[in-house]
C-alpha cells in the first residue's frame, strides 16, 4: 500500500514561481541591508567632507595649518588644529606607552605561561574589561588617579595630561592584550618545538621566534588600540582639561580633539554657524588621522603577515 | 667553508675567539626567569589595577545607591538627584537600537555569507564593514547631527531619543554583522547540500535549516552589541542629548538623557556630592551591563542545549 497517491499528481504542486519570486524579493530587501552600512560610509565622509569645505570658505587652510593657537568662539578667533592635535597625540603617546608593555607581556603570559584553566578565566574577563564604558574610566582619571598623581608629582594641575593618558593607556590595554593573545596562540606549536630541538630556552624562543611570527597580528591589534586612543572623548575631556594649548607638557590641562567636540556640543551650535562647520573640521581630522593609522595597519598586515598551514 | 671554519670570529653563530659555542645555559635561564616574572607582575598588574578601580567606585557610591536614587529626577540639590530620566531614557534607546539593527544587521550578515555571489561587490562591502569598526564614535555623532537631527528633523524631531537611537544602531550595525557572519559560517555546509538535495530553496534551507543553529552565536554578538551602545557617550553628546531632563519620554521625538551622559555630567561638576552620585551611577551603569553580559552567556547555553 502506497502512502502517496501517485495516480493523483494535483495533489503535488511545486510552488516553484512563488519560491522564485520570494527568493528573489529577500535577495533585495537583505542585500538593500547589506547596503546600509555602505551608506553609512558614504555619510560620514559626505557629511564630513561638505562641512569641511563651507568651514574652508570662512577659515583659510594655511591659517588651520600654521596658526599656533585654537581660539575658535573668541572674537579674535585662531584656528590652529595642532594645538589640538599635539593633545591628542601627546595623550596616546603616554597611553601607548602605557598599553604597550603590559599588554603584549600580558597577551605573551596568558597564551605562553598560564595554564589552559587560568587561560579561559582570564581570556573572557579581559573582552568584558574591554566593553567598560569609557565615561567610568574618566570617573577614575579624574577623581582616583588625579589625586594620587599629583601627591607624589609636584606641580601637577587639577586637569593634566598625565592621568588622562595614563588611564587611557589602562583602558585601552585589555584590547592590545586580548588581540595580541589571539594572534601569538595562533603560532603553530610546531615553530615553537624547532626552536627547543635547536637549544633555545622559552625566553628566547618566544623573543626571536613567536613573537616575529605573530608580528603582524600584533602591530594590527596596536595600531587598533592607537586609533582607539585618538578617538577616545569621555577620559580626555573630564580629565585632561579644556584648555587649548600647543606643546607637549604632560603636567598641564590641555584639549584634545575630540574634548573640543564635546565643549562645542554642549554649547550651543546652530546649524550654519561658524562654531558648528569647526566641529566638523576637526571631525574630518581626526577622521583623516584614524584612516591614515588604519590604512597603515591593513598595508602592515598584508606586507608581513606570516602563513602557516 | 674550510675558511668559515678556521676562523671563528667569521663564524654564522656570532662565537667569539675564546671559542665557538658557549651555553652559558645558567644566565640565560636567569634572564629567563626574569622575563617569565615580567609577564605574570604584568597580568597581575592589568588585573589589580582594574579591580582596584571597580572596588573604588563601589566603595565611593554604593552608600548613595537607593531606591528613591533610582526614582528620582536630575536635582540642582545632590542629596535630591537622582536616575530616574537617565534610566528611562536608556531603556528607551535600547528598544530602539535593537529594533534596528538586529534585522538589518542579520539581513545583512545573511546576504553577504548566503546569497552574495563572490563578487566585487561582496568584496566592496567587507572592507568598508572593516573599516567601519576603526571609525571613531564620536564622528558617528556628526554623522547623527548632520542626517538624523537636520536632514531628516521632520520624522525624528530634532534632538530626540529616534536620532540619537538611530546614530546608535548605526554604530553598532558592524558588529552584528560581523557576529552573523561567523555565527553563520560555522554551521556545517552539509546541512545545506542536504536542504538543497531535498528540493529546498536557499531561503528556505537558511530560515528553516541554518537560522536555528546560528541563532544561539547571532543573539549572543547582538547582546554584547546593544552593551557597547549602553556606554556610549560621545555621540549622543554631540547630537545633542540634554544633560537635565526632569521629565519622562513621551514619544520617539521626545527629548532624552541616558546613563552615560548623566554619569558624566555629575563627574564634571565640581562639588564632591555629585561625585558620590556619579559613582552610585556608574555602579548602575555596571550592573545593567553585567545583567547584559551575563544574560547573553545565559541565552546561548539554553539555546545551544535544545539543539
Amino acid at each position: 500500500m502506497s502512502v502517496l497517491p501517485v495516480n493523483d499528481t494535483s495533489l503535488w504542486k511545486p510552488t516553484r514561481l512563488l519560491n522564485r519570486r520570494v527568493e528573489l524579493a529577500v535577495k533585495l530587501i537583505f542585500g538593500l541591508f547589506a547596503l546600509v552600512s555602505v551608506a553609512t560610509t558614504i555619510g560620514i565622509i559626505a557629511t564630513l567632507i561638505f562641512e569641511t569645505f563651507e568651514f574652508f570658505r570662512e577659515v583659510s587652510m594655511v591659517s588651520f595649518l600654521t596658526d599656533s593657537k585654537w581660539t575658535p568662539l573668541f572674537s579674535s578667533a585662531q584656528f590652529g588644529i595642532f594645538v589640538l592635535v599635539s593633545a591628542t597625540v601627546m595623550l596616546s603617546g603616554i597611553a601607548i606607552s602605557v598599553a604597550l608593555p603590559l599588554g603584549l607581556l600580558s597577551a605573551i603570559c596568558l597564551s605562553e605561561y598560564a595554564s589552559p584553566k587560568l587561560r579561559s578565566i582570564l581570556k573572557p574577563l579581559l573582552e568584558v574589561l574591554a566593553g567598560i564604558p569609557s565615561v567610568v574610566f574618566g570617573y577614575f582619571a579624574l577623581l582616583l588617579v588625579t589625586p594620587f598623581l599629583q601627591s607624589i608629582t609636584p606641580g601637577l594641575e587639577g586637569f593634566n595630561a598625565l592621568s588622562a593618558g595614563v588611564v587611557l593607556g589602562v583602558s585601552i590595554t585589555p584590547l592590545v592584550a586580548s588581540l595580541s593573545e589571539d594572534a601569538i596562540s595562533a603560532v603553530p606549536q610546531s615553530l615553537r618545538d624547532g626552536a627547543y630541538a635547536l637549544g633555545a630556552t622559552k625566553r628566547e624562543t618566544i623573543i626571536s621566534v613567536v613573537l616575529p611570527a605573530a608580528l603582524s597580528g600584533i602591530v594590527s591589534s596596536v595600531i587598533l588600540a592607537v586609533s582607539r586612543a585618538i578617538g577616545e572623548t569621555m577620559i580626555v575631556t573630564l580629565a585632561a582639561g579644556q584648555h587649548p594649548r600647543l606643546g607637549l607638557n604632560p603636567f598641564v590641562p590641555v584639549m584634545a580633539m575630540t574634548a573640543f567636540i564635546v565643549q562645542a556640543s554642549l554649547g550651543d551650535t546652530p546649524a550654519g554657524s561658524l562654531a558648528y562647520k569647526t566641529i566638523y573640521a576637526v571631525g574630518m581630522s581626526l577622521f583623516v588621522l584614524t584612516l591614515i593609522l588604519n590604512i597603515f595597519s591593513f598595508w602592515f598586515v598584508r606586507r608581513f603577515r606570516e602563513k602557516y598551514e | 667553508m674550510a675558511n668559515l671554519a678556521s676562523d671563528p670570529s667569521r663564524s654564522p653563530l656570532g662565537g667569539g675567539s675564546k671559542g665557538r659555542f658557549k651555553s652559558e645555559l645558567s644566565k640565560r635561564y636567569r634572564i629567563d626567569s626574569l622575563f617569565s616574572a615580567a609577564a605574570w607582575t604584568a597580568v597581575t598588574l592589568l588585573v589589580l589595577v582594574l579591580a582596584l578601580l571597580i572596588g573604588d567606585v563601589l566603595v565611593d557610591g554604593a552608600a548613595r545607591l537607593s531606591w528613591d536614587f533610582l526614582t528620582s529626577f536630575p536635582s540642582r540639590k545632590a542629596e535630591e538627584a537622582g536616575l530616574l530620566s537617565a534610566l528611562v531614557g536608556t531603556i528607551w534607546v535600547m528598544v530602539i537600537v535593537a529594533v534596528v539593527s538586529f534585522p538589518l544587521g542579520v539581513g545583512a550578515g545573511i546576504y553577504l555569507e548566503e546569497f552574495a555571489e563572490d563578487s566585487w561587490f561582496a568584496r566592496a562591502i567587507e572592507i568598508n564593514i572593516n573599516n567601519l569598526a576603526g571609525v571613531p564614535s564620536i564622528i558617528y555623532g556628526l554623522l547623527g547631527l548632520q542626517v538624523f537631527v537636520r536632514w531628516m528633523e521632520p520624522i525624528t524631531g530634532g534632538r530626540s531619543i529616534l536620532s540619537g537611537a538611530l546614530t546608535l544602531a548605526l554604530l553598532i550595525l558592524p558588529v552584528v554583522i560581523v557576529a552573523t557572519r561567523e555565527s553563520l559560517r560555522a554551521v556545517p555546509d552539509s546541512l545545506r547540500q542536504a536542504g538543497f538535495a531535498l528540493g529546498a530553496t536557499r531561503w528556505q534551507v537558511v530560515c528553516n535549516q541554518v537560522l536555528p543553529l546560528a541563532l544561539p552565536g547571532i543573539l549572543t554578538g547582538t547582546i554584547l552589541a546593544l552593551s557597547r551602545a549602553i556606554g556610549e557617550t560621545a555621540p549622543l553628546i554631540t547630537i545633542g542629548a540634554l544633560t537635565f531632563i526632569s521629565f519622562l519620554p513621551e514619544d520617539l521625538q521626545s527629548p532624552f538623557t541616558v546613563l552615560p551622559i548623566q554619569v558624566f555630567n555629575w563627574i564634571s561638576r565640581p562639588q564632591e556630592a555629585f561625585h558620590t552620585n556619579s559613582a552610585a551611577g556608574i555602579i548602575v551603569l555596571l550592573g545593567v551591563l553585567l545583567l547584559m553580559n551575563s544574560s547573553a552567556v545565559l541565552l546561548r547555553n539554553y539555546l545551544q542545549k535544545r539543539h
